[in-house]
């Protein structure tokens, strides 16, 4: 077992090595001088040789290249050129609000889609089974900002129950929280809850065909018995799995919505950078962005193995 | 497009199989209605579609204009018919470009063991990469051009057609005609063309619509977020972002280009399951996840 965790984390380097290129490569593929984009389109020529010495631009690539690298192992993702604050520390200050809405979309995701996944894949065939599929047809092209701008136009001006937009923390005012949470974590989820019910739908409907399911029934278990114990622990994998590469989606997703609701977290943070053309911020937001997304998928793999026995292979 | 394809290499009444699922023919139906109506843009919209009416900027939908007006006065639903040519094709390219790249890299990786590890690692990076914040970061710096845009998009789902393509291959490739094709020395391109290739057509065509549904989302995110065509261009993606600031007191401006978006995107989804459930019956819904 420490083995296949140990062997799951040195793989996970050279991907990421890879993203790194891919992103090092990425911000020397615009046309024209780097350091003028960085420095900004108003930068006298002073500040662009003062930019392009502080990036260590006026040096070869391949020395670029490395110190990209070898920052990186040191865990620095370089500094904001607005603020002069070290990307980690940008991003720090705005992780709360996309951890508290990514949570919370993730939390209504699972609490509506895995028992609507279950009950389509029992009544196969049935009106409900039809209904949760065409609800995740919908869900699938609905755009996030959609049905965000959707949620606002009903909840918050016709019926002026909800705020329109912003964000505030739950660790000072809960309710308040909660009630600025609700659209952007519904709208958010909306996406992952036609994904999971799909998958789990698939899933469970392909384990209720096998032979322990049959014997379960044989020796007379319960029908909510053998759907909930028996059925759903053995589709756990592929749903585990899927939510493992949603969360690329879900940074997707997250980006977009913060952006509808107004909420000052690190996808807005990553937009503002992008269209303020502060770029070793976006850099390090995606080298950040990427890491999380490998460390979920090692986490997925690994748990996957602790759960599953026929994974560890 | 993808299902005329498909009639050649399948016996007779494909079609008549495919389109006997009511909902895939609808979505058919208003698919092709979608698309003639944005080919025939300058037929089904008024004389000057982008005609700026400052008298009647946010006009509510009614008879004349059938979607509102937007914030400077322009006809919301001109706006989305022409919009629609652009949106569709950027889908268009994105689909082709991702499918023959994804195809030509997962037969590779498929089929030579010796790079198959380091090109898969190079897409493991790459889904790594969430796709908005690459395309949007790309499209940025390059400069929005349809070129551009579409290579942004296009990047983040080549990989998905490439694992794809990359697990026929490993299962095609241990067949005894590949064997047998390989034994009596024909030229590996010709094996892998002739003898592993079709077998990827099938769950290839249906990746195909997915991507095409994504990358039309896509270009409505860049658009919206304000990286994608310049402004005055117009495509479901500029349309929204322009009503974005005016949404409170002309909830149209957002509402009727996401509905078009919504229901391109949904009917296209449907015909990609219909054909899935033809094609490939054992191609499992897990596929979707990808898309």
């Amino acid at each position: 077992m420490a083995r296949l965790i140990l062997w799951r984390i040195a793989s996970a380097i050279p991907v990421m090595l890879i993203v790194a290129t891919i992103v090092f490569v990425l911000l020397r593929l615009s046309p024209g001088d780097p350091a003028a984009i960085l420095a900004g389109d108003s930068a006298g020529p002073e500040v662009i040789a003062r930019v392009r010495a502080e990036l260590g631009l006026d040096r070869s690539i391949s020395v670029q290249y490395l110190t990209w690298i070898g920052e990186l192992a040191r865990g620095h993702l370089g500094a904001s050129i607005m603020s002069k604050q070290p990307v980690i520390k940008e991003i720090k200050a705005r992780l709360e609000p996309t951890l508290v809405l990514a949570f919370a979309a993730m939390l209504l995701t699972i609490l509506i889609a895995v028992p609507l996944g279950a009950i389509a894949a029992w009544r196969h065939n049935s009106w409900i089974d039809r209904a949760v599929m065409a609800l995740s047809v919908v869900g699938f092209s609905v755009p996030v900002f959609m049905t965000g701008y959707i949620f606002i136009l009903c909840f918050s001006i016709w019926a002026d129950i909800l705020p329109v937009q912003g964000y505030v923390s739950p660790f000072s005012a809960p309710i308040l929280a909660a009630r600025h949470l609700v659209l952007p974590a519904l709208s958010l989820a909306l996406l992952f809850i036609a994904l999971i019910a799909r998958v789990t739908r698939s899933s469970v409907l392909e384990i209720l065909g096998e032979d322990f399911v049959r014997t379960a029934r044989a020796k007379g278990a319960r029908n909510g018995r053998i759907l909930w114990r028996h059925a759903l622990p053995n589709a756990a994998v592929p749903i585990i799995t899927v939510i493992g590469l949603g969360i690329a989606l879900l940074i997707s997703g997250v980006v977009v919505t913060e952006s509808v609701f107004n909420i000052p977290g690190v996808g807005r943070l990553t937009i503002d950078s992008i269209l303020g053309r502060d770029y070793p911020v976006v850099q390090g937001l995606i080298m950040f962005f990427a890491m999380i997304y490998i460390g979920v998928n090692l986490l997925i793999d690994i748990a996957c193995a602790l759960v599953d026995p026929r994974v560890r292979v | 497009m993808t299902s005329v394809e498909a009639t050649s290499k399948r016996p007779r009444g494909f079609l008549r199989q495919l389109f006997s699922s009511r909902p895939v023919a609808i979505g058919a139906a208003i698919f092709l209605a979608i698309i003639l109506v944005s080919l025939c843009a300058d037929l089904v919209t008024n004389a000057q579609p982008f005609q700026i009416r400052p008298r009647m900027r946010l006009h509510a939908p009614d008879s004349s204009f059938w979607f509102g007006t937007d914030a400077l006065g322009r006809d919301v639903f001109s706006l989305v018919v022409f919009g629609g040519r652009l949106s569709l094709l950027v889908g268009f390219f994105v689909a082709l470009v991702s499918a023959t790249l994804g195809t030509v890299l997962g037969l590779t990786a498929g089929y030579f063991k010796n790079v198959d590890s380091i090109l898969m690692r190079f897409m493991d990076a790459i889904m790594a990469i969430p796709g908005v914040l690459f395309a949007v970061a790309l499209v940025s710096l390059v400069g929005p051009s349809l070129a551009s845009i579409v290579g942004a998009i296009a990047f983040s789902e080549i990989p998905r057609v490439t694992r794809l393509v990359r697990s026929v291959v490993l299962t095609v490739r241990e067949e005894s005609y590949v064997k047998a094709a390989e034994s009596m020395g024909i030229p590996t391109p010709l094996v892998l063309f002739r003898h592993i290739l079709p077998s990827c057509v099938a769950p290839l065509i249906v990746q195909t619509t997915y991507t095409f549904a994504a990358a039309i989302l896509m270009e409505a995110v860049l658009g919206f977020l304000g990286v994608g065509f310049p402004p005055d261009v117009p495509t479901w993606g500029n349309i929204l972002a322009n009503g974005r600031a005016v949404f409170q007191r002309g909830p149209w401006t957002i509402i009727a280009p996401g509905l078009f978006l919504a229901i391109t995107v949904m009917t296209i989804n449907i015909l990609g399951d219909g054909l899935r459930d033809r094609l490939d019956p054992k191609l499992s819904r897990n596929a979707k996840v990808a898309a």
